[in-house]
């Protein structure tokens, strides 16, 4: 067993342009394109790195948070008068002490960082304390007395729509949150014109980030100038300085969001927090220092994961494998508050087909609130589950036509560009070399259906594809300001200073930027170093999101690097009594072209810094408006600059006696255009199809009557090393025009096709497709079960002679 | 809560503490000596973060009272590079990229030095036992395989 084979790399798609930023392996420098350690690696192995909790703040007051004890309920009064006459208290503060809602949707804020009025999931804060320790917050907590009147409570998204439901939020009849309604092309022609059409239903759990850092906050308020310092957790501190303002009613100049290292995102931390503005408020409220580190019960009790998902599809498909029609129907359970919801059942419908030609599409889309810890933003976000499905009945297809099913995904390719169905711009298109290589490596064609299988282990193989953005092409907070901002400075010590707000949560994303401009300079990456997401000092950024970094803010520094480099070489040029055309630029020396005349870089620096003093460059970038989706209400979700794609087969032996299944060996292509950094990019598909193994195989959040029952990381089931299976990447660069040196994304395109290549290959396996997610040993055991019930029902019916004929209606519904 | 004088080797530094006898080991490690290299994940026992060494085996620093060490020589994160030199792990872990975001990695590192001192060339089945109560979220546990595999290497 070996923990996966060295990876490789291929080319598809077009030969490379020509042009001055598309040149695959770089402009010489060989810098882009190398297997490159992060730049932060050393202080993360060797325990330097700070993380927020880490901060060296000396007597900061503790900041604690007491949370709904019920699912939904009217607040009738919080009173906190004993707590703040405990010793040691300095500030007690309710939902009083905001002056705004929040919400990361400008058009859907109806959260408060404190209940107020009506809280409406169980572990939603209330009211919050700092105190000078541990002791005296916690017994200031105990003395809040709450006198909450019980609402009915719903913890179904059935239970929530059902007649007579009471509303969660003013103006959301039958508590839907969005409904979305998406037809294009003639889905009934389609379905006329197919010679098989299945449907089938599946629900699918909800799962949670379980980045492995507590979250935690520090905010340090001024009363004497009225200024708030905070160093959080997040992902985009662009929001959360956005978000602190709003509910603090204070002028966004008065206020600094820094983010210091950050132990792992996958998307909880997107959003701006609510314990984050509860900390600022309290250090306000207490004119002091307040540190908060929640628990990890309190991270659950606030997860903003992957909701619980129900989703109906049906496909018409021609004997040929070609799709003809798609209708899909998605539930998504979203609990108490809108966040991200609106784009999470956008997001659905958008990726649903988008990677196949298709001929026509119905979708239909509800999100629906609920008494339960709102959802959010997760890894490969709203796109997951809907891909399961969508691939998990492709493979069903397949087999009722006596397809391979690589073939039907052949039979539905695309040609680039291409624009989609749904209007999304696909500019570059490299799953025709995934399924090569993917089919190749797996051995699929000569494994797939001849293998022993006698004994109660029983193995098979599985595949899907999947895709996803390069970023948003449309943020969520659109300016009209560019995409991605960089600013580099380079001053008397020769130095130069990447100042980005993109937020590094361990991708490895300052590590690229680095590499993008050492590249342009033809400079080592010794001589440049990154401040990031201070927002006293670095540039805005939208954050780190539906994979944008790499594509958007390595674009920016492309062009911000351009452009010193411009500048230099005119100071050069100048210096050496030559036209700027005439001097070859070698990075650490410049020579006039033909002669020997030459600078020796800090000559550079000197000649360009005598005109200006201290140099500072901009690089900006944003997406073109063709890739900005069509005119459709929701269009703007799923259009991005550039879709990654991924294809991979999974095997699994699956025990029949336990239920229990085993991912024996995983082999993963993945398009991610050029691989700016190859060691980063195999590291983020094995995460992401990783964590899509996780989602598939045991995580699954679990309440009653809404009280979470799995809020640890015992009972949340994230596997650990010893069932994680070895994952083979290989990488194809099909050179996208847009990307910075051609590059993609590839950290979240690869998750989204592990959940439905799984239970492809459990099918394969022992013959049976499950109708819920997580195939846990439990559910699998119980569809064997189910599955030996019914084969023997057949086999009696079959041998009584006056049975009447069902195997044709076996085959269209489970 | 009584407190007590505490005397404890840490990073082979003998130091006395006044601790509370409830006094957890990762606290006093991180708030009251400042070695903030070992992390919390968890609300005890479940992540593996907190890995530190105390007599050469790996032990969670999140449920270990911290006067059960008293005279046994505890090892953490900021022990293993010296005279600016990484370890052979740490520099496993940052060249074959162990280290995604970074939080699990001082426990990680911490479990896989107890490993390899007391089995220097440990089999993969041996890897994945030893690492078994170490969660990482980033990596998918590939490449820490392959860093430790890579650090045994080095030593043999």
């Amino acid at each position: 067993m070996s923990a996966g084979r060295a990876p490789g790399r291929s080319q598809a798609g077009p030969s490379p342009p020509g042009g001055p930023t598309a040149v695959p392996g770089g402009r010489g420098a060989n810098i882009v394109g190398q297997r490159t350690p992060l730049i932060d690696g050393i202080e993360k192995v060797t325990g330097r790195a700070h993380y927020t909790a880490d901060l060296p703040f000396g007597q900061a007051l503790v900041g604690r948070i007491l949370r709904s004890p019920i699912a939904h309920g009217l607040i009738r009064g919080i009173d906190c008068s004993a707590a703040r006459a405990i010793p040691g208290v300095r500030a007690v503060i309710t939902g009083e002490d905001f002056a705004a809602p929040y919400g990361v949707i400008p058009i859907a804020q109806n959260e408060w960082p404190l209940a107020r009025d009506r809280v409406r999931y169980r572990g939603e804060p209330i009211a919050a304390v700092a105190a000078i320790d541990e002791a005296a917050a916690e017994a200031a907590l105990r003395a809040i007395v709450l006198d909450v009147e019980p609402l009915p409570a719903y913890f179904s998204a059935a239970e929530a729509r059902a007649d007579g439901a009471v509303p969660l939020h003013d103006k959301k009849a039958g508590n839907i949150e969005r409904q979305v309604e998406q037809d294009f092309g003639d889905v009934e022609a389609g379905f006329g014109a197919a010679d098989l059409v299945l449907e089938r239903c599946t629900t699918y759990a909800e799962v949670a980030h379980g980045q492995i850092e507590l979250n935690a906050a520090v905010a340090a308020y001024e009363p004497e100038n009225d200024r708030l310092t905070t160093h959080s957790v997040t992902q985009v501190p662009y929001y959360l300085h956005l978000t602190l303002a709003q509910v603090l009613g204070m002028d966004s100049s008065r206020i600094r969001v820094i983010k210091p290292f950050v132990g792992g995102g996958f998307g909880h931390r997107v959003e701006p927090l609510n314990f984050e503005m509860v900390t600022a408020a309290l250090a306000r409220a207490a004119s002091g220092t307040v540190r908060t580190q929640l628990t990890r019960e309190e991270g659950f009790l606030t997860h903003r994961g992957r909701p619980a998902t129900d989703i109906r599809l049906k496909i018409g498909m021609k004997r040929t494998g070609e799709i003809t029609a798609v209708d899909c129907e998605i539930v998504q359970r979203g609990g108490a508050y809108g966040g991200y919801g609106l784009v999470t059942i956008l997001y659905a419908g958008a990726l649903l087909h988008a990677l196949y030609r298709v001929g026509a599409v119905r979708y239909r889309g509800f999100r629906v609130y609920t008494n339960l810890p709102p959802c959010g933003a997760m890894r490969g976000h709203g796109a997951v589950d809907a891909r399961h499905a969508f691939e998990s009945l492709l493979d069903e297809m397949a087999g009722a036509l006596g397809l391979d099913p690589f073939a039907v995904r052949r039979a539905n390719l695309i040609d680039a560009p291409y624009r989609t169905l749904n209007d999304l711009q696909v500019n570059s298109y490299g799953l025709p070399a995934c399924l090569a290589w993917a089919e190749q490596a797996s051995g699929w064609n000569e494994r797939r259906d001849k293998r022993a299988q006698a004994d109660r282990l029983k193995r098979g193989l599985g595949m899907a594809c999947s895709h996803y953005v390069s970023g948003s092409a449309k943020p969520v907070h659109w300016s009209g300001e560019p995409h991605a901002v960089i600013n580099l400075k380079l001053d008397f010590d020769g130095g130069i200073t990447i100042l980005t707000g993109a937020s590094d949560i361990g991708q490895g994303s300052s590590t690229l930027l680095t590499q993008v401009v050492a590249e342009v300079l033809m400079l080592p990456m010794a001589r440049i170093r990154v401040i990031a997401t201070d927002s006293a000092l670095t540039p805005k950024d939208n954050g780190s999101y539906s994979s944008r970094v790499s594509f958007m803010v390595g674009n920016a520094a492309l062009r911000a690097a351009d452009e010193l480099k411009r500048v230099l070489v005119a100071a050069a040029a100048k210096a050496l009594q030559v036209t700027p055309d005439e001097i070859d630029w070698a990075g650490e020396c410049c020579a006039v072209v033909g002669t020997d005349k030459s600078l020796a870089f800090a000559q550079v620096v000197e000649a360009a810094l005598v005109d200006s003093g201290t140099l500072t460059v901009k690089g900006v970038w944003s997406t073109p408006p063709e890739t900005q989706g069509g005119k459709f209400r929701g269009a703007a979700v799923g259009s991005t600059a550039g879709f990654s794609y991924a294809a991979q087969v999974v095997e699994v032996s699956v025990d029949e006696d336990t239920g229990v299944v085993k991912v024996e060996h995983v082999w993963v292509a993945h398009d991610c255009g050029f691989a700016i950094n190859p060691l980063a990019v195999e590291g983020q598909v094995q995460g992401a199809v990783w964590m899509g193994m996780g989602q598939a195989l045991s995580e699954e959040t679990q309440y009653h009557e809404g009280l979470a029952m799995r809020p640890n990381m015992l009972d949340y089931r994230i596997p650990t090393i010893v069932e994680s299976p070895p994952i083979d990447v290989h990488l194809v660069e099909s050179h996208d025009p847009l990307g910075p040196f051609g590059a993609k994304e590839a950290s979240e395109g690869a998750l989204h096709g592990f959940p439905p290549a799984l239970t492809n290959a459990i099918c394969d396996a022992i013959g049976i497709r499950l109708a819920a997610l997580p195939a846990t040993p439990d559910r699998v055991l119980e569809a064997i079960t189910q599955h030996r019930r019914e084969q023997r029902l057949q086999l009696r019916r079959a041998a009584a002679p006056a049975a009447a004929p069902a195997t044709a209606a076996t085959t269209e519904a489970r | 809560m009584s407190k007590r004088l505490l005397t404890l080797t840490v990073n082979d530094r003998v130091q006395q503490h006044a601790v509370a006898d409830n006094a957890l080991l990762v606290d006093v490690l991180r708030d009251t000596l400042g070695l903030t290299g070992t992390k919390q994940g968890c609300d005890g026992g479940e992540c593996g973060a907190c890995t530190v060494l105390v007599d050469d085996q790996p032990q969670l620093a999140c449920i270990t009272l911290a006067a059960t060490c008293e005279g046994r020589h505890i090892e953490t994160i900021e022990q293993l590079s010296t005279q600016g030199h990484m370890s052979r792990l740490q520099q496993a872990f940052h060249e074959k990229l162990g280290t995604q975001c970074g939080f699990c990695t001082p426990g990680m590192i911490m479990a896989a030095e107890a490993l390899l001192r007391r089995c220097p060339d440990p089999s993969e089945a041996q890897i994945r036992e030893a690492l078994a109560g170490n969660l990482c979220r980033c990596t998918g546990y590939v490449k820490i395989i392959e860093s430790v595999q890579a650090a045994a290497g080095v030593a043999r």
